[in-house]
């Protein structure tokens, strides 16, 4: 597979043309817009929790690319069901292994997230890949 | 005068293969690629004259003065400027603007003066004003764009602020590719007393300049977009500005004597050259400039017009593709967007063709914001360019509109 092909597996190519988890969010305020300087991306992220705080899921409203629209599509998949601490170490774990602060091999465990794994050979679009996971993480509340 | 034939070979990056494909280089408005008489300018001031610049007494200082002065006349010749006083080396047109900000906006602006730029300028022609609108109390207006991408400069008069002391404005918009006519900007400037900075980072290396003809204050262009080597570049300024304008760094060079109180500087331009310069830069751009001067602004404006022409013909074929600014006078730079694709998908999958192109808000967010778009493609070219690469750009446009459905 070229890393054209690796970057834009089918999944990703799926994700973009018919993102989950993505809604309007006009009421969500416009100061938690993330936005990816280098090409003018930007998403908002939703986090629904539970009257006890626990965590329900998340959505999403963003202008970007296919692999920052696919990643935030497939993020909202892989946080679904999951506890407010085990989010957060899945985005730092998604994060750090696109950053190269891990090895990307990391992917590998992660479900479809894994479909990343090409991204890593471009790094101008790292950014990409990671913006809504930014996003996230903000909009979750402090730990 | 007849100018030598346009060679695509000169320049060796451009038989080079990407990714098995050879390369269409399309990104010339980032910067432009290197005739072999530049890099080999480069390589020879290494191999055989390296030395530090006004200050040896030996033969290879002497050498190296004599280029480094040497380019500083080829580059006053380049833009028509009247005394090699009135050019400055910096490290390129971010450089030149931050200098005049900084030294001439210090000193010269008051509390409520205005500062006018336009809304198509990079933001290396944003930023220094406003640093230096925070730190005297002035206001950044902004001109505004036609539709057409250009500026009406009857509404400019119209919209005079009489606070105004300087307009900083591009000669040629590094998105629009839209030429201004900043010579008239000038008059319209200097009879009601503002000086005018003109940034011709993208027009330098496409149209000819006359400093003296366009009446501007300052003038600053970059090296490296001009097939010159990266991290030179050049200040003109008329000499009585450049005078009254205190040092902006200060250090080796740019002094006449220096004591532990106080310190007198040298003349102009060293007074504004603080340190060892780009010596070797100096020498590639004035190596860049003498091969401009070769083939001929009749022949580079002759072979661009025609391609502007085919690429604008070629691009309005593509389905679903918006080009932005289509004012009269332009230099051959296209930014367009393709249906909802996103800029950097349509570039990465052109990169795979061996196709270089721009993808982003190319230094121009307000710009961007005034089109209403996040991103643009910028395809830009150079004379050394082909229709043949312009082919190659349709079909890669096609191929990505197909792949992102």
């Amino acid at each position: 597979m070229s890393d054209f092909d690796e970057l834009y597996q089918e999944i990703i190519l799926d994700h973009y043309r018919r993102p989950r988890g993505s809604a309007r969010l006009d009421h969500v305020p416009d100061s938690a817009i993330l936005e990816n300087p280098t090409c003018g991306d930007s998403i908002k992220v939703e986090v629904t929790l539970s009257p006890e705080g626990s965590f329900l899921g998340a959505r999403f409203e963003a202008k970007g690319c296919a692999i920052s629209t696919a990643s935030a599509s497939l993020m909202t998949l892989a946080v679904a069901g999951r506890g407010l601490e085990e989010v957060r170490d899945i985005a730092w774990s998604f994060i750090r292994a696109l950053r190269g602060d891990d090895s990307v091999e990391a992917l590998d465990a992660m479900g479809d997230l894994v479909a990343f794994k090409g991204v890593a050979k471009f790094p101008a679009r790292v950014k990409c890949a990671t913006l809504a996971w930014h996003a996230l993480l903000e909009a979750l509340p402090p730990s | 005068m007849v100018g030598q034939a346009i060679r695509v070979s000169d320049f060796p990056i451009l038989s080079r293969l990407v990714g098995g494909k050879p390369l269409a280089y399309l990104d010339n408005a980032a910067t432009s690629q290197k005739p072999r008489s530049v890099i080999e300018a480069s390589s020879r001031f290494y191999e055989r004259g390296n030395a530090n610049v006004h200050r040896a007494i030996h033969a290879l200082g002497e050498e190296a003065t004599a280029a480094y002065e040497e380019a500083r006349a080829k580059a006053r010749r380049f833009i028509g400027a009247e005394k090699d006083s009135e050019i400055v080396f910096t490290r390129g047109t971010t450089e030149s603007i931050n200098l005049v900000a900084a030294s001439w906006g210090d000193a010269r602006l008051r509390e409520g003066d205005v500062i006018l730029v336009t809304e198509m300028e990079h933001h290396s022609d944003i930023v220094p004003w406003q640093l230096v609108a925070a730190r005297r109390g002035c206001r950044l207006r902004a001109a505004p764009l036609e539709a057409d991408g250009s500026l009406d400069l009857s509404r400019m008069e119209r919209d005079w602020d009489s606070r105004t002391r300087i307009v900083a404005v591009t000669q040629a918009s590094n998105v629009l590719g839209t030429i201004n006519d900043v010579g008239t900007m000038a008059d319209i400037a200097h009879e009601r007393g503002a000086l005018v900075l003109v940034d011709a980072a993208q027009s330098a290396p496409h149209i000819p300049i006359d400093v003296r003809d366009l009446g501007c204050d300052f003038l600053a262009f970059s090296g490296h977009k001009a097939y010159g080597p990266m991290g030179i570049g050049v200040l003109y300024g008329r000499e009585s500005l450049l005078e009254d304008m205190p040092p902006w760094m200060g250090g080796g060079d740019m002094i006449r004597s220096v004591s532990l109180e106080s310190s007198t500087w040298n003349d102009l331009p060293w007074k504004f050259e603080a340190g060892t310069p780009n010596v070797v830069g100096a020498i590639g751009l004035g190596a860049a400039l003498d091969y401009v001067s070769a083939l001929g602004w009749d022949a580079i404006g002759e072979r661009e017009a025609a391609l502007s022409a085919y690429a604008i013909a070629r691009l309005g074929e593509v389905e679903g593709l918006a080009l932005y600014g289509s004012a009269p006078r332009r230099c051959p730079v296209f930014s367009f967007n393709l249906g909802a694709v996103h800029a950097h998908d349509v570039a990465q999958y052109l990169d795979r063709e061996g196709i270089a192109v721009r993808a982003g808000h190319h230094c121009a967010q307000p710009l961007m914001r005034r089109l209403g778009i996040p991103a643009a493609v910028r395809a830009s070219l150079a004379f050394y360019n082909g229709e043949e690469e312009i082919d190659r750009l349709v079909r890669g446009l096609a191929g990505a509109a197909r792949f992102y459905a």
